[in-house]
């Protein structure tokens, strides 16, 4: 399969994502400047980490200008799988392709350390691989990543099952010390209604080798590859049919 | 014209700027100021007939792009170019 990984000036995780999904797991990858208006044929989208046009105004604030939007707009649209990893999430929320904002940290710091989040919902393009339940240990590396919705909105996130990581202990239990930004129920990730636009805030592409620390990000981007080439909508609901058992 | 507007987060939503740079003034001996909210404050100098049109412009920017409308609020105040410069 091929993934599309966006650069925008300022992104600086491109490369992590290419390296991930091109030679971690052997899959066709190509870079898409932000001017481009085509996404190339690619069967997934990563809107990759850094900081795009220099977080000017707000963090994805101006990157949802870039004429490529558009086109993952439409992918987003049609069904297609799109992963946003920190910045890339702050772009879709920016773009309105995922609910709430963010705001600055709760310590007012730049937070860079290794995290522990839960898989809370298997039944998307990016968690399929996953077991439910599961605590993946993966690097964050932000300043605003404290996530925030109106109480309604977060209400109806967890209604419809869109809250799909959360920050929690080594032993995946959520608590107020494990979450690391102050985002609201320590969301780490969310799902759009459809499911298959993905927005987190730690760095999967960044532990896909246990030579960086840790491998546990792996099965975000081999849920992609499975969805993709094992057709999405039969791993999603299965997934789904799993769930509901 | 000139349109300024004043973005800041909704009184509902945790401020930690300002938070931190209320606690910055305690430590300068500032013991009277409360509270701090930091906000956002934007110049446009608007080719506009009338104030109203000129306000109806900048609303409609702050609403598309200078606010994010799910933590921040605006407020708009419009100035003759003339006053502007008087200032």
């Amino acid at each position: 399969m091929k993934f599309a990984v966006v650069v925008f000036p300022g992104s600086n995780c491109d490369h992590d994502a290419y390296h991930a999904v091109k030679h971690v797991l052997g899959q066709d990858a190509a870079f898409i400047w932000h001017k481009e208006t085509s996404l190339a044929g690619a069967d997934a989208v990563i809107l990759p980490g850094g900081f795009a046009h220099g977080d000017y105004l707000r963090t994805g604030a101006i990157a949802r200008f870039s004429p490529i939007m558009q086109e993952v707009r439409r992918f987003a649209e049609a069904g297609g799988p799109v992963l946003g990893i920190c910045n890339g999430f702050q772009v879709l929320l920016e773009a309105g392709l995922l609910p709430g904002a963010m705001l600055r940290n709760r310590s007012v710091k730049f937070q860079c350390v290794h995290v522990f989040v839960r898989v809370e919902q298997t039944d998307t393009p990016f968690t399929v691989a996953c077991r439910r339940g599961q605590v993946l240990r993966i690097p964050i590396a932000h300043g605003e990543g404290n996530y925030y919705a109106e109480p309604d909105v977060v209400e109806r996130l967890e209604r419809n099952r869109q809250v799909i990581f959360r920050y929690t202990t080594p032993e995946g239990v959520v608590t107020p010390d494990a979450n690391p930004n102050g985002s609201v129920a320590n969301v780490a990730g969310l799902c759009s209604e459809a499911r298959n636009v993905v927005g987190l805030m730690p760095h999967p592409e960044r532990a896909c080798e246990l030579a960086l620390g840790s491998a546990d990000g792996l099965v975000v981007l081999e849920s992609a590859v499975r969805s993709v080439t094992q057709g999405a909508l039969a791993a999603v609901a299965s997934a789904k049919a799993a769930a509901a058992r | 014209m000139r349109a300024r507007v004043f973005v800041t987060l909704k009184p509902s939503v945790f401020d930690p700027q300002g938070t931190t740079v209320a606690e910055a003034l305690h430590t300068l001996g500032y013991a009277s100021v409360k509270d701090v909210r930091q906000g956002k404050y934007f110049e446009l100098d608007i080719d506009a007939r009338t104030p109203d049109e000129a306000r109806r412009i900048a609303a409609e920017a702050a609403d598309r792009l200078l606010a994010n409308p799910v933590i921040e609020s605006y407020r708009i105040e419009i100035v003759t170019t003339a006053e502007a410069a008087a200032r």
